[in-house]
């Protein structure tokens, strides 16, 4: 998976950072910043967890095909 | 569609006072197995759109056809009195009526004062907050307070003096105005007095910083619109006024039927006691099942909007209910069960969209302090008076207590 930010829709509720701090940051206007935008595991579970619970739809996942 | 029911449900006006803090009141549930989306006649007045399904009503608060300008017509729970209408057109337009990119840009300019990092810096002045409302408590003798008054309006009044930056002398002052304004038998023009004391001290308030910008909420807010050329000092009264009623009342109503629904399930509070990590999860179900501002995210449609068969015309008003939606057993099974390691993240207690609370984590992290502290420090915690004789606020927008006896 892979993670998108559209940091003009952000509102700033900071509802990703508390789901997963190692994934999403906030920069010091607010603003929603990806720290990795492939998490794995845990992580990434928790960061569709934060996707869908974004209030403004600024977070998507691109679902890509393992080219390991 | 059943005769009796349909015929019961165009009697009822929304939102129904809720009687039991327990419980929705049961024409929500009624309402909602017949549809997510139905027309009401409301309180006060007009009729709207009540949605009563999650789903439907994130959707709602999702979409920017929906606007949250209380200035238009229709919209639900605004008086039709046309003086009151014509004061809401002389005010500075709050952040909580704006739409589209006003609102986007006047929201960028606060929420950096709000994000999980700045927060964490606050915990520990949150902390000695809460431990100096709670060691006042236990200095009394008779083993017994009103947690209203010790504990659930000071915490939120003294944090927001310290994200304002009132200064200490002043928190007194401070204190007594903002309890007046939630005192439900403050006479009109009382309140009203508490309200110019409260404008004409934060404006007092602007004016200094203005001179000498401390570095704090209001300090940044002022600096940055000065840099910007945007100051407007009657807009930073009404933005002070607004973060002050808006983290006050409610995190204190939050505080208190949190304290009644871990006292009546000890099996639940004792699992966060053991686990103060558990706290945050709790919280969300707490949240979630009193979800006390119910029908403040309400809205006015711009466009027509279809929902599966059902049509919104442009200039329909429209209410999400929020505690609706957080009840909806199809999202929460068995929504009357207070059920702290449910994960209840998802409900509508703080709305959704673009509007959605921009203080969340700070009551979050209020209350989590509170509770892990309180029933730290008082273990023997109990309720001094039975239920049904505590002074719940049935009447009001934010659902709350008004008082709440407690002894150890
Ligand atoms: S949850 Fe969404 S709106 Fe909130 S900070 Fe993260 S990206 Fe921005």
């Amino acid at each position: 998976m892979r993670l998108n930010a559209d940091t003009g829709r952000c509102v700033g509720a900071g509802q990703c950072v508390l789901t997963e701090p190692t994934v999403f940051d906030q920069c010091d206007d607010g603003v929603v910043v990806l720290v990795i935008n492939r998490p794995e595991g845990e992580a990434a579970q928790r960061a569709r967890h934060a996707v869908a619970l974004c209030p403004s739809g600024a977070l998507s996942v691109t679902e890509e095909v393992d080219d390991g | 569609m059943t005769e009796t029911a349909s015929s019961r449900l165009t009697d009822t006006e929304f939102p129904v006072q809720r009687e039991c803090p327990f419980a929705e009141p049961v024409e929500y549930e009624q309402i909602r197995e017949q549809s997510s989306i139905a027309m009401v006649r409301l309180t006060g007045g007009g009729e709207a759109w009540w949605i009563s399904g999650h789903e439907q009503g994130r959707a709602v608060l999702a979409d920017r056809r929906f606007s949250s300008d209380r200035r238009k017509a229709n919209f639900p729970f605004v008086s039709t009195d046309p003086a009151i209408r014509k004061r809401l057109h002389a005010q500075p337009l709050s952040l909580i009526s704006m739409d589209g990119a006003e609102h986007t840009q006047a929201r960028r300019a606060l929420i950096g004062e709000f994000t999980v990092r700045r927060l964490a810096a606050l915990r520990p002045r949150i902390q000695q907050i809460v431990d100096q409302c709670i060691d006042e408590m236990l200095t009394t003798d008779q083993h017994c307070a009103d947690l209203v008054k010790t504990l659930s309006l000071p915490v939120p009044s003294l944090v927001i003096c310290e994200l304002l930056g009132v200064p200490y002398a002043d928190h007194d002052f401070f204190q007594e105005h903002t309890a007046t304004l939630v005192r439900r038998n403050t006479a009109s023009e009382v309140r009203q007095h508490s309200i110019d004391e409260l404008n004409a001290y934060l404006g007092a308030l602007i004016d200094r910083k203005l001179a000498s910008p401390d570095d704090d909420l209001l300090g940044r807010q002022i600096a940055r619109q000065h840099r910007d050329g945007t100051f407007d000092r009657s807009s930073m009264v009404s933005l002070a006024f607004l973060l002050l009623v808006a983290g006050h009342e409610t995190t204190a109503n939050m505080i208190s039927l949190g304290v009644v629904g871990l006292l009546q399930h000890p099996e639940q509070l004792a699992m966060i006691k053991d686990d103060p990590d558990k706290t945050p999860l709790a919280i969300e179900e707490l949240l979630r099942f009193f979800t006390i501002v119910d029908s403040v995210t309400s809205r006015v449609a711009t466009e027509d909007v279809r929902f599966g068969d059902t049509t919104i015309n442009a200039g329909d008003g429209v209410v999400v209910s929020g505690l609706s939606a957080d009840w909806d057993p199809t999202v929460f099974a068995d929504p009357d069960r207070l059920d702290l390691e449910r994960g209840a993240r998802h409900h509508l207690a703080f709305g959704f969209g673009p509007h959605q609370c921009l203080g969340q984590n700070l009551a979050r992290l209020e209350l989590q302090i509170v509770f892990d502290t309180l029933f730290h420090r008082i273990p023997t915690l109990r309720l001094a008076a039975p239920l049904d004789k505590i002074p719940f606020k049935t009447d009001a927008a934010i659902y709350g207590a008004r008082e709440l006896p407690v002894a150890w």
